[in-house]
């Protein structure tokens, strides 16, 4: 029999192999699963379920909620074909729809606004159509409508009509946001930065730092049930004990002790990385999920921007920490050493600095740091497995800007990359905006590759 | 190189006769200069570690460069043979300008180093370190590489000469060896031989004698002094007084990145700005020394 | 516990389209990372163009299936260049965040919903791929003992070994060139090789490139026996894999990403369904370990084995350090 491989993916990348030959007790088995509603399935060679309509052309699509991540019944969807003959639907209870076509091609699908619940409209007006091609016979093509709170032709965060006159009047909001995420990404990066400063690791893991400090910090907020400011002290604590000195005390010293070349030391915390997420998906699951506070707080106006006093407590305290570094670095006695170490662990160690013990601060101080990173992301976009990971190149480019190995320069280079990463949505589509900055990364490296403030020495 | 070694030696004699005559003053012309660089500058941050206004060297020559620590002696090797960029400056081997080329450049225009920390590749046996030194090699490229017929007959010449090479730096007995297990000397003469595999037309040995067994100093001497009857010019760093006054034609001393003084060796050796300089740096010896060995070590 | 499927699955994964398809991309990690020392994180990426070339060339555009694989080898080699131009005269590290990026910037362009009707967003482009391949397939499916293949699969696993033994061949005979004793050497000094006249950046680029465009071809075999694209299916955990792979059968040894591979999966392949065996027969409660939760205790396990390689057998299970140090030889 004509059989065909299925390959669908049953986490970020698996290559996951699913055989519709398979001896028919298997192949019942299966059946009865995707039956139950099961969803993904595992073996390694899993394979999500594919819907009945599988072997149909279609469009299909969820209208949800941008708060709650709940579907929403009853909104009108049109689909409309190069002959011009249109189908319209309203989605189900759960608020997904499926319009079946009769052949690939162009289709124009449009949301009526009106249909949607009070307080809700796109989020891009300019969206109301989405033109979609159909690339072949068989598949069933996802259009999404993403949402936002307000009313249609109304300001807030959902752009006007209006689109290229309020383009350019979204600058100071998009600062304001830029200088927010910058902060995010700063205080990960300086962790990133020393530790590569005073061991040359450069750490494919510190995105779990990160990770660690919002998923602490919904375990003591949302499990535990302690206040969200007691919880996030409590998660800095936390993490920083267990992701810093902890980390450093048993897994790095003993591989710097035995000598683990630098290429080695890179790949084992590529190897943690991976270890980590997955066991955060492990205990946590696949879900975003919010703190219990705070979640859909309203924004205040100052001026032209809209901001809410969750951002703005949280990077008020972001940068607070990100000052006290500065000033530790600067002024105290450990700070001196550690620059020292940073400069020149040999010629230190010479001088009668323990190097080791400044290793250990570093590590507690970077990972304390990115947790609050981590605190931060969490209020403004959710907790979930793999939230580090997904900026962890965004505090890789920050430290490269600014210059691998240097406190400041990881910190002006993060600020640079946030703001870089926001206003990019000017120009480029608002999905892509993470590629524009690491792109920028790139051309940063052909052009200055020691960074803004990295020593100009030859890198070979 | 083919000439007879009779004949070398009465060039080398010639060499140092024409040298006599030349002025033993800082940046002095030489008759036949076969490099010659001028306002060579490198500094790192605020400090200054290279800054030679005029500096040659004269073909067929032995040449040392010696001053105190930190004087700027290895930074002036990395700048001229393209593995550190100047601040400013411009040199030229042979007449042909050389600053600004990369370092597989210079070394392929016939001015062939090697380094204080000796780079052999200790994962490679000896053998293999010195057929890595031939030039032209055919094999070398990507798509020739995998038709063996072509490069086969050029890489069994290369073995040829590497063998002679090998018999003459005494390594042959540790040939099939991998480099990493060579002693200390026996790595310095590894890869002196490798850059003669590379048909140097000047030879640049950054402290040649640093961690050799005294028993093999001799050999080596011997050896460099046989190169330069090959028609080799040697340039050397050393802090060797006694090798310096041995077999160098020529000495120039450098002193906190600039050049002193230059002359004979026994000439430069009664110098009274040479004497100081060391003596200056003496006093501060100890505390250069630390730093400088930490700094390689932490290089290393 | 059905002892008899765990092993058939186990033993056919271990030589079936997984293992051919991450033992190619192995192969190139291998000339990139083994033999010269590059720490190419962007295996994905390369990949993602070689399946996506034939996705949008064939099902989409209709070009016929060798050339659309022609370019994709040509896009590969221009992916590479573009890396290896800022990169390459950098430290390692640098090379190694710069490749994870641009691999990233592929899958997340190839996925995003402004392209959509080009590269399909993240639903990827399924179709007809290569009919006429398939078509010349000659034998029937095989059930023998423990090796079970469909007709396609049959094909699609014979024509993927029969590329790696061609491709392992090639590197076989690089490596025992001149050309690969300057590789060899560059991994362990670079500034040795300069110094006896060999552009380093030119090697170091020709290996980017190369281990890329064997990359490459590992994603058009990817996308020829799924008969589909999709981009997540390009994200960094494929070159994560591929590295586990490239250490487990040793680096720097011809016929260790083959080795890797088919060990790689056999366990993978082997622990999943043991444990998906021991929970439905009620060995592992549910309560401990749901069937959802044993794809995230494999990529925990490929991430514990990723350390424990790296920090006690970098040299791979079979090889003792001096092998290490042997290479191909």
């Amino acid at each position: 029999m004509r059989t065909r491989l299925r390959v669908v993916d049953d986490g970020p990348g698996l290559l996951a192999h699913r055989r519709d030959t398979r001896a028919g007790l298997l192949r019942r088995r299966w059946a009865l699963r995707s039956l139950a509603g099961v969803g993904a399935l595992l073996l390694g060679l899993g394979a999500s379920v594919l819907p009945a309509l599988a072997a149909d052309t279609g469009l299909k699509g969820t209208v949800k909620d941008p708060v709650s991540g709940s579907g929403i019944a009853g909104v009108s969807i049109t689909v409309t074909g190069a002959d011009g003959t249109p189908q319209t639907v309203t989605t189900a209870a759960d608020g997904t729809w499926l319009v079946q076509v009769p052949s690939a091609g162009k289709y124009e699908v449009t949301i009526d606004q009106t249909t949607l619940p009070d307080g809700l409209t796109l989020a891009d007006q300019s969206k109301v159509t989405a033109k979609v091609n159909v690339l072949s016979e068989g598949r069933v093509q996802t259009v999404l409508f993403k949402l936002a709170a307000g009313t249609a032709g109304e300001g807030g965060t959902a752009p006007s009509a209006d689109a290229p006159a309020s383009k350019w009047s979204q600058i100071p909001q998009l600062t304001v946001d830029g200088l927010i995420f910058g902060i995010v990404i700063a205080l990960a990066a300086v962790g990133l930065s020393l530790v590569f400063g005073t061991t040359k690791l450069t750490n494919f893991a510190h995105g779990e730092l990160i990770a660690l400090g919002g998923l602490s910090t919904y375990f003591f907020n949302g499990v535990v049930g302690l206040p969200l400011i007691l919880s996030a002290a409590l998660a800095v604590v936390v993490s920083a004990f267990v992701g810093g000195w902890v980390q450093n005390r048993y897994l790095w010293k003993p591989l710097r002790k035995r000598g683990t070349g630098l290429i080695a030391a890179l790949v084992v915390s590529i190897g943690l990385g991976l270890f980590l997420r997955y066991f955060f998906l492990f205990i946590f699951g696949g879900q975003t999920r919010s703190f219990d506070a705070y979640a859909g707080q309203a924004g205040i106006e100052i001026g032209p921007v809209l901001i809410t006093p969750k951002d703005l407590i949280s990077s008020t305290i972001g940068i607070l920490l990100i000052a006290l570094t500065t000033f530790w670095l600067l002024k105290t006695q450990a700070g001196k050493a550690t620059r020292a170490v940073a400069d020149n662990p040999a010629l230190a160690s010479a001088s009668g600095i323990d190097v080791e013990k400044v290793i250990s601060t570093v590590w507690v101080l970077g990972a304390g740091l990115a947790s609050f990173s981590g605190i931060m992301l969490g209020l403004q976009v959710g907790v979930s497995w793999q939230m580090g990971f997904t900026i962890l190149l965004l505090v890789f480019a920050g430290s490269v800007l600014g210059g691998l190995g240097t406190a400041f320069g990881a910190i002006l280079g993060s600020i640079i990359v946030g703001l870089l990463v926001q206003l990019s949505t000017l120009i480029i589509p608002t999905e892509l905006k993470y590629v524009g900055a690491l792109v920028v990364l790139i051309i940063i490296l052909l052009i200055r590759p020691q960074g803004i403030l990295g020593k100009a020495e030859r890198i070979g | 190189m083919s000439a007879s070694p009779e004949v070398n030696r009465q060039q080398a004699a010639l060499v140092r006769g024409t040298l006599e005559y030349v002025a033993p003053v800082p940046g002095a012309p030489k008759p036949d200069p076969i490099f010659i660089g001028d306002t060579i500058n490198r500094s790192f941050g605020g400090l200054v570690a290279v800054d030679v206004s005029h500096l040659e060297v004269q073909r067929g020559s032995i040449t040392a460069l010696i001053g105190p620590n930190g004087a700027g002696k290895t930074t002036f090797f990395n700048v001229v043979t393209g593995f550190d960029p100047p601040n400013s400056g411009t040199w030229s081997f042979e007449g042909r300008p050389l600053a600004g080329k990369p370092a597989y450049r210079v070394a392929r225009d016939g001015m062939v180093r090697t380094f204080q920390l000796t780079k052999v590749l200790s994962k490679l046996t000896v053998l293999e370190n010195m057929r890595l030194g031939a030039q032209g090699q055919r094999g070398e490229g990507l798509f020739t590489a995998l038709v063996p017929g072509l490069w086969r007959r050029q890489e069994q010449e290369n073995t040829d000469r590497a063998i002679a090479m090998l018999e003459k730096f005494n390594l042959i007995h540790v040939k099939d060896e991998f480099a990493g297990a060579l002693s200390g000397g026996q790595r310095k003469l590894l890869e002196m031989a490798r850059a003669m595999m590379a048909n140097p037309t000047m030879l640049m040995l950054d402290e040649p004698m640093a961690g050799v067994n005294p028993a093999l100093t001799q050999s080596l001497l011997e050896h460099i002094k046989e190169l330069r009857e090959e028609g080799i010019t040697i340039f050397f760093v050393e802090h060797d007084m006694d090798m310096v006054r041995d077999i160098s034609d020529w000495v120039i001393v450098m002193a906190q990145g600039t050049v002193i003084a230059e002359g004979p060796p026994a000439h430069v050796m009664r110098d009274p700005v040479v004497i100081d300089a060391y003596l200056g740096a003496h006093h501060d010896a100890a505390l250069t020394e630390t730093g400088e060995s930490l700094t390689k070590k932490a290089d290393a | 516990m059905d002892w008899l499927s765990i092993f058939q699955n186990s033993f056919t994964q271990m030589v079936g389209v997984a293992a051919v398809v991450y033992c190619l991309a192995a192969l190139g990690v291998n000339i990139q990372f083994g033999y010269a020392g590059l720490l190419n994180f962007g295996q994905a990426g390369f990949a993602a163009i070689g399946a996506y070339a034939v996705a949008v060339l064939v099902v989409t555009v209709g070009w016929p299936l060798w050339l659309a694989i022609i370019c994709g080898v040509i896009g590969s080699i221009l992916f590479g260049l573009i890396l290896g131009v800022p990169t390459l005269r950098l430290r390692a590290d640098y090379l190694a965040i710069v490749t994870i990026a641009a691999a990233e910037i592929i899958r997340q362009v190839a996925r995003s919903v402004t392209l959509n009707d080009y590269l399909g967003g993240s639903d990827g482009i399924s179709g007809k791929y290569a009919a006429d391949w398939y078509a010349l397939n000659p034998f029937e499916g095989i059930d023998f003992f423990v090796l079970r293949f469909s007709k396609n699969d049959l094909w699609v696993v014979l024509n993927g070994w029969a590329l790696v033994a061609i491709i392992a061949l090639l590197t076989w005979l690089l490596m025992r060139s001149p050309w690969g004793r300057v590789l060899k050497s560059i991994r362990e000094d670079e500034d040795a090789v300069r110094s006896l006249g060999k552009n380093v950046y030119l090697y170091k680029m020709q290996a980017l490139v190369l281990g890329g465009v064997i990359g490459s071809l590992a994603g058009v075999i990817f996308a020829m026996a799924a008969q589909s694209v999709q981009p997540d299916n390009y994200a960094t955990t494929l070159t994560f894999y591929v590295y586990v792979i490239v250490i487990l059968g040793g680096a720097a040894r011809v016929f260790g990403p083959i080795i890797g591979s088919m060990i790689f999966w056999f366990l993978l392949v082997f622990i999943s369904e043991l444990l998906n065996n021991a929970v439905r027969a009620g060995y592992i409660s549910s309560d401990i370990l749901s069937t959802d939760q044993i794809g995230q205790v494999r990529f925990m396990l490929v991430g514990i084995g990723l350390m424990l390689l790296m920090i006690f057998r970098p040299q791979g299970i079979f090889g003792d350090k001096k092998e290490l140090a042997l290479d191909e030889r």
